[in-house]
């Protein structure tokens, strides 16, 4: 049994000779020369954007990798989870960088950071994983046993071992869908670094492995989280919020044919209002084609919850095309729970949860000691295998648990980071959420600004649809005034708006033309709770990288207990569609706002199309938006 | 004097070999990356998931297996997970088979199965290519069952370390089989991986991934292939019927039935369909006992019958002959056992039982 020693002799040795022998490359063949110096190339690109991350005090650490100039950076959650919410970044420019938490994924195990110092941090060149297959070549890069004092990252070289792969969550987080298998070494401490293909493009976000018997060391089974996912993700991960991940309210199993079918439906789902039940065969979901459950398991797991997706189905014989809200993973509230229940990410909790939420996240946190890790040191990374994701008793030997309590931690905190640190409950870091708002609400106001308007607002004009004829709409905080063809009523606009879903089969129509104006005028900082959301796909098109090709931004508003959703588009900043949930369980009056006209000072929408549920309610043309305070 | 020249000769041999193997290293990602993506693309629906017993800690339920014909036989490790008789075949494109047991060689610790399927790809075992230390090869499997439904097995990368016998560890590794072995630089012989294929970077078979060894003193993995040209034979030999099981509607009944509990046997109660053959205690003095068997051996073979369970073993019996004496095959832990049971009967010694005799 020498000889696998002395091939590791040899292969040192080989190195030493290509690097220091200079004239023994004339012997060699030019390409090789050529591959030689393109693969060195690569992997120092590659490095520059690569981080090994500590927590404040210099514990515990993983990997990450800066996707933006200014700073940005994507990691695992389970790497920023045990080092709380100011971290330092090595790079392999040798200095450290302050780093403040922004976003995190407990579902998908995806933290986004921003680190400090710089406008012109390199940064990974995006690729596209839904291109990656088997026996391409790969490179992890990252920060494993935590070897490198000097932040150069490790790189490992590897083939792809398998792409779309399902890893089972650990509880209800965790959970590695449409993963990429790689046997690039990926080692505890590489946890949250980049998987780049052989062209040194971003392809996913290395977090996990399967060891079980061998010991926590790599044995060429690593898994990535897709950089495709993390692209859905983008938007909410630039949120500041926990966010979640999606279900939709099905159950779905393969038949004796081996077709994959709904075995359980809820009736609250929206899957449910839009007309699948039980026995369906699911055919596409999410422009993807369905053949096996862990088909539909993985593309169900690339989509945050919130966004809408096209589904195709057969029912009784015939296929029907249908568009999904999907919803969270986690009840309300709960994510934020059970995150602030394990560290309290800092005093003065707020009451707004907004959003999301799981169990406790020490299961299969994976981020314990290496058993017999040879160099002793505090390693930090992989996951449990699915056969033992829980690792409850993990918690009490994980060394980070050690640190001091969160409000030591913000006073240790450095002053750059405390100036981009805002804690509130249901967030990760509040003070980006509200960048965005700031963000999406300046890029609306270049369209005009409202706020300075008298309070009545009269819109003309003529409605095509259920209620064809002309259409006059009289809107004022207090009360609103709708006249249609068939219908026409007044409304008191008080503390509660539930009740308000006429005219029928609208949805709520009136009270989505008020908050619309509330909106306009009140603005974020008064309109009522308003948060930033994300970015959501601005049309449910039957094909996934088209889905997130065009994205919305979305403001959550919460006033008189209805929640609307505003969608923004980003080239010009103007609203595009309103969504007015007058429940949970409802569908909402949907806004979608065609056509704009600018007049002196503003753009005034010219067309609006009024959706509920399936249909079109109506169609509005709008001769004339009047301001001004004169009564009838 | 020798002894200062050797390391410089040495040293220069190395960095031959080193030149020429960097050579082949750096060639790989140039122009390769299509290559390989089409050599994985090729053996991939060739190599299939195998479902059977186990899934206790430790005892993964699944392992692999390559198809060697385009009628569905498939070449695999003889292991537990073989031990039922529901094994369940999926291959790439998700299409799942019961298999039958065609037969198995519990020396090499090769069984072959047969599923009910046609014109499926498969390694021709003539075409095999041979391995030689440096050669950069390629392994699928079904690794830690990862892959499920129509997901394509996983493949590593890694070089040939050694072409050598795992004789000379006799004692370390916990195996039966004595004979050549690709010893690989990659980590490819994971829970599951077992009955994988070994390919060079073409897609070439080269081996079938043998199950996971560790030596017992150093506590090292083993990562290794069985060189398909050690297998052939005895592949062809199962698929002819050596080792086949005998069929009771076509033979002849013997006219003084096989009865093992005559050495000393006592097996466990037959208590389900498939209660396997397990040696539930030996008779003192008995030829059992002399041979060397124990509580809790599991009998595999009867005198080169593959026995799967009780029932079976009392099927097969009534076409075997009592014999005077007779070879066991039997799984005592991780490892097998070649027993010989001797009749202590001098009359039975000669084959002719005596009349009124028979239990």
């Amino acid at each position: 049994m020498k000889l696998p020693r002395l091939l590791v002799l040899v292969l040192l040795v080989a190195g030493f000779f290509a690097a220091a022998t200079g004239p023994a490359r004339a012997d060699v063949d030019q390409a090789v020369v050529e591959a030689e110096a393109r693969r060195v190339a690569v992997v120092e690109r590659i490095s520059a954007c690569t981080l090994a991350i500590f927590g404040a005090g210099g514990a515990g650490g993983g990997s990450g990798v800066v996707i933006t100039p200014d700073g940005y950076a994507l990691t695992n959650f389970h790497v920023t989870q045990p080092v709380g919410n100011a971290m330092k970044c090595g790079m392999a420019d040798g200095k450290l960088y302050d780093a403040v938490i922004v976003s995190v994924d407990p579902t998908g195990d995806v933290a986004m950071i921003k680190l400090f110092g710089r406008n012109d941090f390199p940064t990974a060149e995006m690729g596209d994983s839904s291109q990656v297959r088997p026996g391409d070549w790969a490179y992890a890069v990252g920060n494993p046993f935590l070897l490198a004092t000097d932040y150069k990252p490790t790189v490992s070289y590897g083939m792809i071992s398998g792409v779309s792969r399902y890893q089972y969550p650990a509880g209800t987080l965790l959970e590695y869908t449409d993963c990429i298998q790689t046997d690039a070494a990926i080692n505890p401490g590489n946890s949250g670094g980049p998987l780049f293909d052989d062209d040194g493009k971003l392809i996913g976000i290395n977090g996990r492995g399967s060891f079980e018997k061998r010991g926590r060391v790599n044995v060429g089974v690593g898994y990535a989280i897709s950089i495709n996912q993390i692209k859905n993700f983008m938007g909410y991960l630039r949120s500041g919020r926990i966010v979640d991940h999606a279900s939709w309210g099905t159950r779905a199993a393969s038949d004796d044919e081996g077709r994959v079918v709904i075995s359980a439906i809820q009736d609250t789902s929206d899957a449910y209002r839009r007309g699948l039940r039980y026995d369906d065969e699911i055919l596409r979901f999410g422009g993807r084609e369905i053949r096996t459950v862990n088909g539909l398991k993985n593309v169900l797991g690339i989509f945050p919850k919130g966004w809408r997706v096209p589904v195709t189905y057969r029912q009784d014989g015939e296929v029907v095309r249908t568009v999904v809200r999907l919803s969270g993973t986690h009840a309300q509230g709960e994510l934020a729970e059970m995150l602030s229940g394990r560290r309290t990410p800092l005093p003065g909790p707020d009451e707004d949860p907004p959003d999301e939420n799981g169990e406790k996240p020490a299961d299969g946190e994976g981020d314990a000691e290496a058993e017999g890790d040879a160099d002793g040191e505090a390693p930090e990374g992989g996951e449990a295998e699915e056969g033992q994701p829980a690792q409850g008793d993990e918690d009490s030997e994980n060394p980070e648990d050690a640190r001091p309590g969160a409000e030591s931690q913000e006073l240790e905190m450095p002053q750059i980071v405390r100036d981009h640190f805002e804690a509130r409950t249901g967030f990760a870091n509040y003070y980006f959420n509200q960048q965005q708002q700031v963000r999406v609400w300046q890029a609306l106001q270049r369209n005009g600004s409202f706020g300075d308007l008298p309070e009545r607002w009269v819109l003309t004009g003529k409605a095509s649809g259920d209620d064809t004829g002309e259409a006059y709409f009289a809107l004022s905080p207090s009360r609103g005034e709708l006249r249609l063809p068939v219908f026409r009523f007044e409304a008191e606009f008080g503390d509660e708006l539930n009740d308000l879903v006429d005219p029928p089969g609208s949805g709520g129509l009136l009270l989505a033309l008020h908050l619309w104006q509330r909106f306009l005028r009140e603005g974020i900082e008064t309109f009522g709770d308003v948060y930033y959301l994300g970015t959501v796909p601005s049309r449910p098109v039957d094909d996934e990288a088209e889905l997130r090709r065009n994205l919305f931004d979305v403001l959550v508003g919460v006033h008189g207990g209805v929640e609307t959703r505003f969608h923004f588009d980003p080239t010009d900043g103007k609203l595009r569609t309103m969504e007015v949930f007058t429940d949970d369980d409802v569908d909402p009056c949907e806004l979608y706002f065609t056509e704009y006209r600018r007049d002196e000072q503003r753009y005034l929408p010219t067309q609006i199309e009024v959706r509920f549920g399936d249909r079109i309610y109506a169609r509005l043309e709008l001769e004339s938006i009047q301001f001004g305070p004169k009564e009838d | 004097m020798t002894e200062s020249w050797r390391p410089p000769t040495r040293l220069l041999r190395v960095a031959t070999l080193a030149l020429s193997l960097w050579g082949v290293l750096v060639l790989a990602p140039c122009g390769e990356a299509a290559a390989s993506r089409a050599a994985v693309e090729r053996v991939q629906p060739r190599v299939v998931k195998i479902y059977g017993a186990g899934g206790l800690r430790g005892l993964e339920a699944y392992q692999s297996g390559v198809l060697v014909s385009a009628e569905g036989h498939i070449l695999t490790t003889w292991s537990y997970v073989l031990d039922t008789e529901a094994v369940t075949v999926i291959l790439d494109d998700g299409r799942k088979f019961e298999a039958d047991l065609l037969g198995a060689d519990p020396v090499l610790e090769i069984a072959v199965l047969k599923i009910d399927a046609e014109d499926l790809s498969f390694f021709d075992l003539a075409a095999a290519v041979e391995g030689d230390t440096g050669m950069r090869v390629l392994a699928f499997s079904n690794l830690y069952g990862v892959a499920t439904g129509d997901e394509r097995v996983s493949v590593q990368r890694g070089v040939v370390a050694a072409v050598t016998t795992l004789a000379g560890r006799q004692g370390a590794f916990v195996t039966p089989y004595r004979g050549r072995v690709y010893v690989v630089d990659a980590i490819t012989n994971n829970p599951g991986a077992t009955g994988g294929a070994l390919t060079d970077i073409r897609g070439q078979l080269l081996g079938i991934l043998g199950k996971e060894l560790r030596d017992r003193r150093s506590q090292a993995w083993l990562n290794y292939a069985v060189p398909i040209a050690e297998l052939r034979e005895a592949v062809s030999d199962i698929r002819a019927g050596k080792f086949r099981r005998r069929d009771p509607a076509k033979e002849r009944l013997a006219r003084n039935p096989l009865d093992l509990t005559a050495f000393g046997i006592v097996f466990v109660p037959n208590v389900v369909d498939s209660t396997p053959a397990y040696v539930d205690a030996v008779r003192p003095d008995s030829s059992a006992a002399t041979s060397g068997l124990q509580p809790d051996d599991l009998v595999l073979f009867v005198g080169g019958v593959l026995i799967r369970s009780l029932r079976d073993l009392r099927e097969q019996a009534k076409l075997i002959e009592q014999p005077a004496e007779i070879s066991l095959i039997v799984r005592r832990g991780e490892e097998l056992k070649t027993v010989m049971l001797q009749s202590t009967d001098a009359e039975a010694e000669v084959g002719e039982p005596r009349e009124g005799e028979q239990p």
